[in-house]
């Protein structure tokens, strides 16, 4: 089997930039498509949650909590390692323990393709996955600190924009039920790929940008950026293989813990570590993780959980 | 018609900065604000603001003279270190002068 298509966008706007072409999207319409990516995901799961929702949740929820603080600590580690300072390192690492929304709507279209089954309710995960790593890294950077504004913090993190719409989504799936939601369900399947295809391609655009910094950042940054994803995708495979989870599930939770965010934990450690250097979070995450996952990243942790399934673990 | 002397201060800066920068400005007593969106390049180099964490805003303050030099003073205290910020005072004119 070829490129999926939606991959194929990403490359488009990949190239597109990096020619320099004058094609650009409105900031608006990026809004826009991550806005309905976001919900679509979240509907979806609800609505599956709804009918599948069982009491080991709590419990995987808990472990996946865990994954979320564990992650930037091994980040942190690795980056002290490559001899980052402590600021950026903590920087960097709270990026890398979160998750990339973007990332998982791709692994959603990849398996869903594939007809491989996931849980429903992984959409869960990815919300629980985007609140520690933020706190961990600050804590990394600062230690306890007086001055740390952790209600104004709070706030950034809890009500930050993707994890409102994720949960708002599962709510309104679960609450209204797959009979209700039939109006709306193309949002999640005939309507989901062509979504998700035009805001890769305004990823590809904005990744290009980012490529360019990475010249200043040198080799140290783009080898931390390619290893961590591989070394979180086999934590978090393995982590889903002791939940139980199915195939699809494994890969999607490698997929999750290989994924570095660029969306709320920028914001939020602007904030609260403004001594960071912020190019150097974003042209690792954007740069070069992002297309790493896209392009090579999906496929190879989907066999690492065939693997896995394949040994008994 | 009577004119007025009044301090403009101007202060560009990381659109991250934003809630930040008007609890600051309520507190030091400014009597408004106007922010726009902002692109340019600088010593932190270009400022595309075509990413968030790129994004920039201009905002503009009119006031009394010793107002605005004591938020700038705060200002520069508060984020030169770590941000990219500029601002600057300028004597502008103007025709009500109870509203600034």
């Amino acid at each position: 089997m070829g490129l999926d298509p939606v991959v194929l966008f990403f490359i488009f706007g990949l190239l597109a930039g990096l020619v320099k072409s004058e094609l650009k999207l409105p900031p608006a319409l990026y809004e826009t498509l991550s806005i309905i990516l976001l919900l679509a995901i979240g509907l979806h799961g609800g609505v599956e949650l709804a009918e599948q929702a069982s009491p080991t949740l709590l419990g995987q929820s808990l472990l996946v909590l865990g994954l979320g603080v564990l992650l930037p600590v091994l980040a942190f580690g690795l980056l002290r390692g490559l001899r980052f300072d402590r600021i950026n390192a903590a920087a960097v690492a709270a990026h890398y323990g979160s998750v990339s929304a973007g990332t998982f709507a791709v692994v959603v279209a990849y398996l869903a393709a594939r007809q491989v089954e996931f849980e429903s309710y992984m959409p869960l995960f990815v919300a629980i996955l985007e609140i520690p790593a933020i706190l961990v890294g600050i804590l990394l950077a600062k230690g306890v600190s007086r001055d740390t504004q952790w209600k104004e913090l709070g706030r950034e993190i809890f009500l930050g924009k993707s994890i409102m719409l994720l949960l708002g989504g599962l709510i309104i799936g679960a609450v209204a039920g797959k009979e209700a939601i039939k109006p709306l369900e193309p949002l999640y399947t005939s309507m989901f790929k062509p979504v998700l295809a035009f805001f890769l391609l305004e990823m590809g655009l904005i990744a290009s940008g980012q490529l360019g910094a990475l010249k200043k950042h040198g080799v140290r940054l783009a080898v931390f950026a390619l290893c961590m994803p591989l070394l979180g995708a086999l934590i978090g495979a393995l982590l889903a293989r002791a939940m139980g989870l199915s195939l699809g599930g494994t890969a999607m939770l490698a997929t999750l813990a290989a994924s570095a965010s660029y969306i709320a934990v920028p914001a939020a450690m602007r904030l609260a570590v403004p001594e960071a250097n912020p190019s150097l979070s974003l042209t690792a995450s954007l740069g070069i993780t992002f297309p790493f996952n896209i392009l090579v990243g999906i496929p190879l942790y989907l066999r690492l959980a065939e693997y896995l399934m394949a040994w008994g673990l | 018609m009577s004119i007025h002397q009044r301090t403009l201060l101007t202060v560009i800066c990381e659109a991250a900065l934003e809630k930040k920068l008007v609890a600051d400005l309520e507190q030091l007593g400014a009597p408004g604000w106007t922010i726009s969106d902002a692109r340019g390049r600088g010593n932190r180099g270009v400022r595309s603001a075509g990413w968030d964490t790129e994004g920039n805003i201009r905002v503009e303050i009119i006031c009394a003279r010793d107002v605005a030099e004591r938020i700038a003073a705060h200002l520069q205290a508060k984020y030169y270190a770590n941000y990219a910020m500029v601002c600057y005072l300028a004597q502008v004119e103007v025709l009500r002068p109870e509203r600034f």
